[in-house]
């Protein structure tokens, strides 16, 4: 009988179990299954479709050259983002022109943080946007539009699911910074998109609360 | 304009809880105190809903399409590196 697991088993690893054993085809069978989010996260943090097929393609075959050193703490989809994540970091580094290993960056504080401004409900579910051709425009551009450094902790943290340990790691970040870089994105895409989601007619004014008072409306 | 009576929170809180909060960590002193303002605060509820709601968006999208030259281009790479990080194992 075999003990009752704390975690669902992870659906890859009879996959990875058997390329471990030398078995091509199922390596290509993981392949496939991974490349969507491991291509979606390297679009995401670059922006760009040439570099986020290299950055796929690097993925892989790092992955072909470590396999022998899965120790199995994470998924093997949670590996393949990691090492996913860390491709291209690198690469947008070398495009900036720095190092591409991270240097420690100064934390940013929650000082002059931009206050909501436009508060209304959505008028639908996000569920539902979230299928829809014209709203994956939408995000896609408030994304590409947020600085980098926020995008690529937005990326991390909310869309793909890193701790902010982890996140802090890859960045080179610590976890204060990427908490208080976390809510700048956040903030700055709530904001965005509740301009074109948001209830017009159930808007609530920033002012009905003193808390939420913007900095030029408390002189 | 003044306001009679100073915030319970500041501003500054109220923006750093929001964020624990809509990730859900365990309740501290300030969560539990932003906990209880936001029960008697629309804005700021509706900004949390905002956040979360935006979050979701990201990820309860679809998967980007994968162009289809990657694939083949993955297939070739992959079975090189294969071949020479493996050479006695069949494919």
């Amino acid at each position: 009988m075999t003990p009752p697991t704390l975690t669902p088993a992870d659906p890859d690893r009879p996959l990875l179990d058997r390329a471990l054993s030398g078995e091509f085809t199922a390596f290509e069978e993981l392949v496939s299954r991974l490349q969507p989010r491991v291509y979606g996260l390297a679009l995401r943090i670059l922006g760009e479709t040439h570099d986020a097929e290299d950055v796929t393609q690097q993925t892989f075959l790092s992955m072909i050259e470590h396999l022998g050193e899965f120790r199995g703490e994470t998924a093997v989809a949670g590996w393949a983002l990691r090492i996913a994540a860390n491709h291209a970091l690198k690469l947008l580094r070398k495009r900036r022109g720095l190092p591409t290993v991270p240097l420690l960056e100064v934390d940013e504080g929650y000082a002059d943080l931009p206050h909501p401004q436009y508060i209304a409900p959505w008028r639908n579910d996000a569920g539902e946007l979230a299928s829809r051709r014209e709203i994956r425009e939408l995000i896609d551009q408030a994304l590409a539009g947020l600085d980098e450094k926020y995008r690529t902790v937005f990326v991390l943290r909310d869309v793909e699911g890193f701790s902010v340990k982890e996140t802090a790691d890859l960045l080179g970040l610590s976890e204060a910074n990427v908490k208080v870089r976390l809510l700048r994105a956040r903030l700055a895409l709530r904001e965005l998109l509740t301009q074109t989601l948001g209830d017009d007619s159930a808007r609530v004014r920033p002012h009905a609360h003193q808390h939420l008072l913007a900095p030029e409306d408390l002189s | 304009m003044t306001e009679s009576q100073p915030p319970a929170l500041s501003c500054e809180e109220i923006l750093r809880a929001l964020n624990d909060y809509v990730d859900g960590e365990t309740l501290s002193a300030i969560c539990r105190e932003f906990a209880t303002h936001l029960a008697g605060c629309n804005p700021c509820q509706i900004v949390v809903d905002n956040i979360r709601n935006t979050i979701r968006l990201y990820k309860d999208g679809e998967p980007y399409p994968v162009p289809s030259e990657l694939s083949a281009r993955l297939r070739d790479a992959l079975r090189r590196k294969w071949a020479e990080r493996f050479p006695t194992a069949g494919t």
